[in-house]
């Protein structure tokens, strides 16, 4: 196999610093379901968003199965991902991350949420939405002062998620250069 | 600084350290276990405080440092000293200018905002280990939310002395479904739990990290023929006069003479600088 020199580039110039900042935006976004955070200094390769190739850098290791969801899973996104991070890639059911467009990510049962002695063996999915604004579902829960807006995919597939809580899938919704977190411990409703 | 990767541990560390993170934050009060690592310290001087700050500190950021309250103790001064060297951050002991404050055993008496990050060192972060010493049992016990034991640990206290004895590392319930140590904090501290900002908790050498949100409901386990109290000494602060503060008693002399200063060594400055004097604040300059 020969390895186009995109493979090479798009990645973190100077990891430690530009992860910590991803990972504190990363972290503000999970801790606070609602807030919409911006990223940037990536190129992964297409269809990966710029966001999505962040979380990615700063998360994912050999230590975690990656699972490329649908069209995410091109020779191109594998050999990104495998040089600049080492995951292993495996299928949904394994997987400590997901990556994909919110469609191809369905259905969520395959997925790992975790143990009751042990709920964070869970999966975490990083979801390509078309569209990430704060309006549409209604949140609420921890990190949320008293309600927060944001455009989900699926309130009824989030809302079966919460209600597994304190077992189930955390959510990142990638959308170009924005994220926003969604953790299982965040009610979902419509209106 | 070059000898070090930014903040010390190595990339691959700080990821496994990032994802336990984010699995507490989004399990609240929730202990997920982490591979803790041998730090240039020992155990009980703050590990697991320590790693946490690692994992989460910026070039950007502001580093306070805090030891039951004061920002010059041994403890404090070293962990600042770290971070100052290894990752380059300013470091200030005015709270309202960190971005980040490392602390052992008090919560600032200023109340802390949405841009600030408060990172606890716990020495035992399973609040009913001293009731059940078995992980596999405690693991168990929260899985079924399996919390009378403490109820009846809290009860034996009223039964012996009239009123709930336990005065730091008092338990409480985090948004409805773990039961959690919040540290070795006085109960005093407890109501500053339910914060602006985030709030992660990092025990090094019992390998556990665990988080509070914010607008995360915390509730101090209690009775309600015997509610819940955060007690402080009756007492003023002898150097700004403060009454709303956490005290420290400080023997002054040999003749059995003391003080009561505030714990919050910033907090008492910033009043002090302000105008504001107690009743032995002459005394002692």
């Amino acid at each position: 196999m020969t390895l186009s020199g995109a493979v090479f580039g798009g990645g973190f110039c100077d990891a430690p610093v530009e992860s910590a900042r991803a990972f504190r935006t990363a972290m503000s976004a999970l801790a606070r379901p609602g807030e919409i955070g911006v990223m940037g200094g990536v190129h992964p390769p297409a269809p990966m968003s710029v966001a999505a190739g962040i979380l990615v850098l700063t998360l994912c290791d050999p230590d975690t199965g990656l699972y490329l969801a649908g069209d995410m899973d091109t020779p191109e996104v594998r050999d990104w991902v495998t040089f600049h991070t080492g995951a292993p890639l495996v299928s949904a059911n394994q997987a400590d991350f997901a990556l994909g467009r919110w469609q191809a990510l369905l259905p969520l049962a395959p997925y790992r949420i975790g143990t009751p002695e042990y709920p964070d063996q869970s999966a975490t999915l990083i979801a390509e939405v078309a569209v990430l604004e704060p309006s549409g579902a209604v949140l609420s829960g921890p990190g949320i002062r008293d309600s927060a807006l944001l455009s989900v995919p699926d309130v009824a597939a989030l809302r079966a998620n919460a209600a597994e809580y304190p077992l189930g899938l955390d959510f990142f919704f990638t959308c170009g250069d924005r994220l926003a977190g969604l953790p299982r411990s965040t009610r979902v409703s419509e209106e | 600084m070059n000898a070090y990767n930014f903040a010390y541990l190595d990339e691959q560390t700080k990821r496994m350290i990032r994802r336990a993170i984010l699995k507490g934050l989004a399990v609240p009060g929730y202990q997920v276990p982490f591979a803790s690592r041998e730090m240039p310290m020992p155990y009980g001087w703050g590990t697991g405080g320590v790693q946490v700050s690692a994992a989460i500190l910026t070039p950007e950021d502001r580093f306070k440092v805090i030891d039951q309250g004061a920002d010059d103790t041994t403890n404090a001064v070293s962990i600042r000293k770290f971070f100052e060297r290894t990752a380059g951050v300013a470091v200030t002991e005015r709270t309202i200018e960190a971005s980040v404050i490392q602390t052992r055993h008090r919560i600032p008496e200023t109340p802390l905002r949405a841009d600030q990050i408060l990172v606890y060192q716990v020495p035992i972060p399973e609040p009913l280990r001293f009731l059940e010493p078995r992980e596999t049992e405690t693991r168990k016990m929260h899985s079924l939310q399996e919390y009378g034991l403490m109820h009846v640990k809290l009860y034996e206290d009223i039964s012996r002395h009239g009123a709930i004895a336990t005065s730091y590392a008092y338990p409480v319930r985090v948004a409805g479904r773990y039961v959690m140590d919040p540290s070795p904090i006085p109960k005093f501290d407890n109501p500053k739990l339910e914060s602006e900002a985030i709030q992660l908790f990092g025990a090094g050498r019992e390998q556990r990290i665990y988080a509070v949100p914010p607008h995360t409901r915390v509730v101090s386990l209690d009775f309600e023929d015997h509610p819940f109290e955060p007690t402080k000494a009756e007492h003023d602060c002898d150097l700004c006069g403060a009454a709303d503060s956490y005290l420290d008693e400080v023997i002054i002399d040999d003749a059995g003479g003391r003080m009561f200063v505030c714990s919050d060594a910033d907090f008492c400055r910033g009043r002090r600088e302000a105008g504001q004097s107690g009743a032995k604040a002459g005394a002692l300059s």
